[in-house]
């Protein structure tokens, strides 16, 4: 143990470097991401589904969609109030959400997740 | 108490089995939509076939400026990229070729002139016997309970199997995004992307909201599409005052467009 001083150094430099991120961010929380609705989204009130499950569950939802359409061909869903509404990414969710930077991107980019649904169908495809 | 041990053992065996199954269990329960209070349905005016077919009436359709509406109308619905300039990684749902391409097996060595030089209109047979279907390992294209040979681009890999088994060359693979190359553009329906195949659907989306395909709509009566299984079908009774043909059907597929020639 003739250079323990130096392994001792050593080490703590390398753990300093390592955990370097953790503590350089202590206490800084990003905050959480401002969501914009827009005007019809807010006259609508709620969406197809209460506002918590659309929260934590809005992506499930989207699969359960994708699958009764493209491969059982049922295109209507009836929410839990008896409401109709046609399953479609494109013409019913981002008709109301037609600003997908200000609502669906924050989040995503907050919670690091880059969903490929924009690689085919068309964001805001009215042009509001 | 000679065999304590083994007892003991065993009993904490089966306790640790049954605590770790708890999760997984609750989990399975979890999994489904009842408890939500939704529903999922047809539309009301979807129509609804056994099989849908097709009989395309070869004498209303001369020349290719006959054909051209339905194409047209096809890639305006369906967000075709009709503007790819290499040919090779062209994008065509449907499209028209002579006579000795699309009826192979039937080229005589004399034939009528008029069909040896008037185009044919192609599309997708959404046979009742798919080899693409058997072909694909993801299950990204199937066969509907209407008869209909669907896509799936969210499962598709781009393997290109269903490619090499068609033997109709009725699917294209997207070499590039699509995108740039959509001249006509129709915002209610999606696009593809890079690396998925593609083909006519026989507009299911359409046929969901009650509506026939855009190019029957746009033939001015030279196609008639229908239930095959339905005698009293616009098709059937096509199919009974004519004689038709059906491509490469000696290959077993079961095509389900029909020519009147």
């Amino acid at each position: 143990m003739k250079d323990k001083n130096k392994i001792i150094a050593g080490l703590v430099i390398f753990i300093a470097i390592i955990t370097f991120p953790f503590w350089f961010n202590l206490g800084k929380a990003a905050p959480a991401p401002d969501l914009v609705l827009t005007a019809k989204a807010k006259a609508a009130k709620t969406c197809v589904m209460p506002t918590a499950f659309m929260k934590s569950d809005h992506m499930r939802l989207l699969e359960i969609w994708r699958h009764d359409v493209v491969r059982n061909g049922d295109r209507v869903f009836i929410n839990p109030e008896g409401k109709a509404f046609t399953m479609s990414l494109s013409n019913t969710c981002l008709d109301c959400h037609s600003n997908k930077a200000e609502f669906c991107d924050r989040c995503h980019n907050y919670a690091s997740v880059r969903p490929y649904c924009w690689d085919c169908h068309k964001d805001n495809p009215k042009g509001e | 108490m000679k065999n304590s041990r083994r007892r003991f053992l065993q009993i904490a065996g089966v306790s640790a089995l049954s605590l770790g199954a708890k999760p997984v269990l609750n989990a399975f329960a979890a999994e489904g939509a009842e408890g939500l209070g939704y529903r999922v349905t047809r539309g009301e005016k979807a129509l609804s076939a056994k099989q849908w077919g097709m009989v395309i009436d070869t004498r209303k359709l001369k020349t290719a400026a006959d054909i051209q509406p339905m194409i047209d109308a096809c890639d305006k619905a369906h967000n075709i990229p009709t503007a790819i300039p290499d040919k090779k990684q062209e994008i065509k749902w449907i499209w028209d070729a002579p006579y000795h391409n699309v009826f192979t097996e039937k080229v005589n060595q004399f034939l009528n002139e008029q069909v040896e030089n008037k185009p044919f209109l192609l599309l997708c047979n959404h046979c009742e016997n798919p080899p693409c279907v058997r072909a694909c390992p993801t299950q990204a294209t199937f066969k509907r309970a209407d008869g209909i040979v669907m896509m799936d681009f969210h499962r598709c890999i781009g393997c290109r199997f269903c490619m090499a088994a068609c033997p109709f060359g009725a699917r294209s693979f997207n070499f590039r995004d699509p995108r740039p190359f959509i001249k006509m553009e129709n915002k209610d329906f999606p696009t593809r992307t890079k690396g998925v195949v593609e083909k006519c659907n026989f507009c299911a989306e359409r046929l969901a909201v009650g509506k026939m395909p855009a190019c029957v709509e746009a033939s001015n009566g030279a196609l008639a599409f229908g239930d095959l299984y339905d005698p009293h079908s616009k098709v059937r009774e096509l199919l009974k005052e004519n004689y038709t043909i059906r491509r490469k059907q000696n290959l077993g597929t079961e095509p389900s467009v029909y020519y009147i020639v």
